[in-house]
């Protein structure tokens, strides 16, 4: 299984992220919250590119108590959305958030040193 | 076959091109072998507001033009065109709207020509037929007369410095369909103009498609061989759409719900009779609302022949006459469903591929030839072949994938 280098773990600032491509991979490495997790950049739904959508939040309906609705907020998992329409993941598990049977493949990040590489 | 990569890329939004984003679409173009035949696109957009200034100057009336000119100065306060709310942008997760601004034009011709080029040839798409954006809400214009006049300019701009200046980008034009006077005149007077393959209704509107007064547009369209379109969109101002509280509810709603008024409206009144010829496609509305409008109508229609005594068939009988754009296509976790839909539609011949692009739902040609149910050749006529047909366009493949 190559290794595939990724970047300097000091040029990754919290939030940051790598497209690793090699041949036919392509894999979405993203350093968040000290960990680091890698995904292929392919989406479940059209192939698009999944790891290049913005990093949100989810999203929570509030209810009170007698179930009546009272707004919306964020939660505290940190999801990835797929840049071409929207399709989310959840980061820690590579979970498609509409249908949990779905994930991106997930790919092992290695740390030697201060650097940072990808196993594919 | 895909060149060998290797690299490490970090994503920087201000080098956003349409090739790149478009990447995996490209990949997807020469793996399936799009290069050998041909795809046209019949539903795609642009966005005709980023040329408002250019399309204003084109408006006939003075005292509009003079109104338009200066709504151009108000950004932010009330304007002079009516729109709707909406979060197509899904909160900023569908990154290619704001990143586009990145892009720029090559040369002389206008952006769009190049930017849609770009994506076109992305996708592995020949022709496009473009459809403006904020423009398919004008039709709920309180005042006739301005969707009249921006109709009016925006095909003139639209003939003039778009169809006229790349032949693989057409156009079904906007009709001003609150005037038919207008609406006759616009065909009439459009009818022949490069690029012109038909005329589009956008649906949310309030005017029913079997007035007297539009039969003879339908009848002119019908002579000319040029296809009548309903392009669907949502209105959050009708009355039933307004108890909805989210964009999935009001888009999902109202992108099927004016055309199923309009096609019923079209069928019980036996248009297709009175034109039997006459050339109809509906769009934007996907696929299954036309398959549960085949089925209620046909079981109504059995009890109810005199309300519709103009009809010598069954309504869905002349509902698989018609054509229908592909996008969105709701594609069920079980394959036979939408396998029997395209039956029922008669997909193979009356089936017309279309992206929506650069939309936040659009679609890519693998999600027709991805379908394992779909022999080769259906494959081809709904991603292009209906089309051409339709549309009289030559079956040669003019596309470069990068
Ligand atoms: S391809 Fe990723 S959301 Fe559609």
């Amino acid at each position: 299984m190559p290794e595939c280098f990724v970047a300097k773990a000091s040029e990754l600032k919290d939030g940051d992220r790598r497209i690793v491509v090699s041949g036919p991979h392509e894999v979405g490495v993203f350093f968040k919250d000290g960990d680091y997790y890698a995904y292929s950049n392919y989406c479940v739904h059209a192939g698009g590119p999944a790891c290049e959508g913005i990093l949100v939040n989810n999203v929570v309906d509030i209810l009170n108590g007698d179930q009546t609705y009272e707004g919306q907020t964020f939660g505290d998992a940190v999801h990835f959305a797929c840049p071409w329409h929207g399709y989310e993941y959840d980061l820690k598990t590579g979970e498609c958030i509409g249908d949990r049977k779905l994930r991106l493949r997930k790919y092992n990040v290695v740390k030697r040193g201060d650097e940072i590489f990808v196993v594919i | 076959m895909d060149m060998v990569r290797n690299e490490v890329r970090q994503l920087n939004p201000e080098q956003y091109t349409e090739t790149k984003a478009l990447d995996h679409a490209s990949q997807q173009a020469r793996q399936r072998n799009y290069q050998d035949f041909l795809i046209v696109d019949v539903d795609a957009h642009h966005y005709e507001s980023e040329s408002y200034k250019d399309v204003f100057s084109y408006i006939e009336n003075p005292v509009i033009k003079m109104e338009a000119m200066d709504s151009m100065t108000r950004a932010g306060r009330s304007g002079f065109l009516n729109n709707q709310v909406g979060y197509q942008s899904l909160g900023g997760r569908m990154t290619r709207h704001k990143n586009r601004a990145f892009f720029k034009a090559r040369g002389d011709r206008h952006r769009d020509v190049d930017w849609t080029l770009d994506w076109m040839d992305a996708m592995g798409v020949d022709y496009s037929c473009m459809f403006p954006t904020p423009m398919l809400f004008l039709g709920l214009h309180p005042q006739v007369e301005i969707e009249v006049a921006l109709c009016r300019a925006y095909n003139h701009w639209l003939c003039e410095r778009i169809l006229a200046q790349e032949p693989r980008i057409v156009s079904m034009l906007y009709l001003p369909f609150n005037d038919p006077e207008w609406a006759y005149r616009t065909v009439r007077d459009f009818g022949d103009k490069k690029g012109v393959v038909g005329f589009m209704v956008t649906s949310p509107r309030y005017k029913p498609v079997h007035d007297n007064a539009y039969m003879k547009t339908y009848a002119l369209l019908q002579e000319m061989g040029k296809p009548i379109s309903f392009h669907a969109a949502y209105s959050w101002d009708d009355r039933a759409l307004a108890t909805t509280n989210r964009f999935i509810s009001v888009h999902s709603l109202g992108f099927m719900w004016f055309n199923m008024i309009h096609m019923t409206n079209w069928v019980v009144n036996g248009i297709p009779e009175r034109f039997p010829k006459l050339k109809t496609m509906w769009i934007e509305s996907g696929l299954t609302w036309a398959y549960c409008l085949m089925q209620r109508l046909d079981h109504s229609y059995m009890m109810r022949t005199s309300d519709c005594p103009q009809l010598k068939r069954k309504p869905s009988e002349y509902m698989q006459d018609m054509y229908y754009s592909s996008q969105p296509m709701e594609v069920p976790d079980d394959l036979s469903i939408l396998e029997a839909t395209f039956k029922m539609i008669k997909a193979e011949t009356q089936l017309v591929w279309s992206s929506d692009y650069p939309h936040w739902d659009f679609d890519l040609p693998s999600v027709i030839y991805d379908l394992p149910f779909l022999k080769e050749q259906a494959k081809r006529n709904i991603l292009g072949a209906n089309a051409a047909r339709l549309f009289n366009l030559d079956s040669k493949p003019v596309k470069t994938i990068p």
